[in-house]
């Protein structure tokens, strides 16, 4: 059997358009120039490539390209916009709003804000995991320098309402950043729509190469935000560091491409959802963790009760998920999304995440239906909790060793 | 999370053919159940629960493990610790089964240490269940 790759949602592999536009940055027939050198024609070259990509970007969330940072990915692109605009803005207050289901990304660069004598406030979400425009607007304060909010969360694949957020943060008159690493490309984003002033960007998210992400920066009202590396004053001095050309011609291309396919991938997305969860929800015990209504369906985290996730993975040893099972981070603690739901430690050990993506097939999915089944089934053989619940006991009222 | 190829086969035999792997339960009412010792060790929240029993038989005034059953949620290295605990059990008298540490399923199955106590829950068990025989025995 053949193995299938369903943890999009963790990365993907570069579509080969997108390959071929980057080899013509790289070699010494090629556009290996610095984007810097302004007085040759090498620079000149590889300046035109990024400038095209930064426009590809651009047009896929519609804004201005001058409002687009390149980053080294997601990751910096939250560093860069949480801290940039807590340190700029200081003066303003250092109240800062997230929510506890944010990627670590966000999460750890607020614990170091911190430690840095600010003040976090960590929004739970509700029980499908969305962060309500409600919680926001209590949580805002006069010295709430910055709301730092995921667009589609990377576990569950919830959406949250941008759009009515950013009215009630901009009302306060606090800076907006979005983490969209798991949202551009597959969900639209018009940012002529949204109040917002920051947003996170990623290409390995979206068939494009890792190492390279950007951050939309607004123009108008101009968002200031103090840099976090010093250099050549490269990216208006915001983000200091030579460009790599081959990088960002490759996340200019999978933003272009991802342009053109939205519709389609997620028409795709969509079947294959539907069929794992027409496929499995009839077993016993089966829970979502998130909803399917206002979810994006490229991401679906499912519990099977009394099955511990990481057996599960193991069991299903050809085919490519993820687990918030705790076995299978290295801390040994179970999903911190999941337990911020409100799901039993229990049921986010039992979890698995299946990501989908442009080259998921049917017959993939199909087949994993019947596996997935099959593996359950024979794991709760073996569990001694599925034959505690088959005899009618209540796990919950045991005492546990 | 790169396990052995020990745990992998382990764990691969248990659930292919999980009787042959001594799979499943002696429960109340079944005959000679007075000669099974249970132990119930880990729990949900935490993402291990093993269940272990042992049936002793007095074999010239030794009580010996003739025959063990065991059921695991938990980790692929969990079930592969508690298979590999049953095959250690049959034949042992209750000391014997006793002085098992952990130790000898880490080494057997190549267990990282991030597993470890995966092997220390199979141990635990083996304590609980001898207990549990024992107190039985003297309610006889």
């Amino acid at each position: 059997m053949n193995t299938y790759y369903f943890d999009y949602a963790s990365t993907t592999p570069v579509d080969s358009l997108v390959v071929n536009k980057m080899k013509d940055c790289l070699s010494v027939d090629g556009a290996f120039g610095n984007s810097g050198s302004r007085s040759h024609i090498f620079g000149w070259k590889a300046e035109e490539l990024v400038e095209e990509a930064r426009v590809n970007v651009a047009n896929l969330i519609n804004c201005d390209s001058r409002e687009i940072i390149w980053t080294s990915g997601a990751t910096e692109s939250d560093n860069l916009a949480i801290k940039g605009a807590a340190y700029f803005y200081s003066n303003k207050g250092k109240h800062i709003i997230t929510s506890k289901i944010e990627h670590k990304a966000v999460l750890d660069v607020c614990r170091q804000l911190e430690s840095e004598s600010y003040e976090v406030t960590y929004l739970e979400p509700n029980n499908d995991g969305v962060i309500t425009p409600e919680s926001v607007k209590t949580a805002l304060r006069e010295d709430t320098v910055l709301v730092s909010l995921m667009h589609i969360n990377n576990e569950i694949g919830v959406i949250n309402d941008i759009e009515a957020i950013g009215k009630i943060v901009k009302q306060n008159g606090s800076i907006f950043h979005v983490d969209a690493a798991q949202s551009a490309g597959k969900i639209p984003i018009d940012i002529e729509d949204l109040e917002v002033d920051l947003m996170s960007f990623s290409a390995h998210k979206i068939y494009g190469p890792k190492g390279i992400g950007a951050l939309y920066v607004r123009r108008k009202p101009r968002v200031r935000l103090q840099p976090l590396f010093h250099g050549g004053g490269q990216e208006r001095g915001i983000r200091a560091g030579t460009l790599p050309t081959h990088q960002i011609v490759g996340m200019g291309e999978a933003f272009k491409l991802a342009n053109k396919k939205m519709a389609e991938d997620y028409q795709n997305l969509s079947k294959y959802r539907d069929i794992l969860w027409n496929g499995l929800k009839d077993m016993e015990e089966v829970y979502i963790n998130g909803a399917i209504e206002n979810a994006f369906p490229g991401i679906f985290n499912m519990s099977f009760n009394f099955v511990e996730g990481e057996s599960l993975i193991m069991a299903l040893k050809n085919i490519a998920v993820s687990s918030g099972s705790a076995c299978t981070s290295a801390s040994l603690e179970p999903s911190y999304v999941l337990r911020a739901l409100g799901r039993k430690d229990e049921l986010a050990h039992s979890s698995i995440r299946f990501s989908f993506g442009r080259y998921t097939k049917e017959q993939e999915v199909k087949e994993t239906v019947e596996l997935v089944k099959d593996s359950v089934n024979k794991l709760r053989e073996i569990s001694p909790l599925w034959e505690m619940y088959q005899d009618g006991v209540d796990l919950d009222k045991i005492e546990w060793a | 999370m790169a396990y052995s190829q020990k745990v992998v086969d382990k764990f691969e035999q248990t659930l292919k053919n999980p009787k042959e792997a001594s799979v499943g339960r002696w429960k109340p009412g079944d005959k000679d159940f007075h000669r099974v010792g249970t132990g119930i060790v880990g729990a949900p929240a935490c993402g291990d629960v093993m269940k272990l029993q042992i049936k002793c038989e007095n074999i010239d005034g030794t009580n010996k493990i003739v025959d063990a059953k065991f059921k695991t949620y938990g980790c692929g290295s969990a079930i592969a610790s508690s298979g590999e605990l049953i095959d250690m059990l049959k034949g042992k008298t209750l000391e014997e089964a006793q002085n098992i540490s952990n130790q000898e399923i880490v080494d057997i199955l190549e267990l990282p240490a991030i597993k470890i106590h995966c092997s220390v829950l199979a141990e635990e068990a083996i304590h609980r269940a001898v207990d549990d025989f024992k107190s039985r025995r003297n309610n006889d």
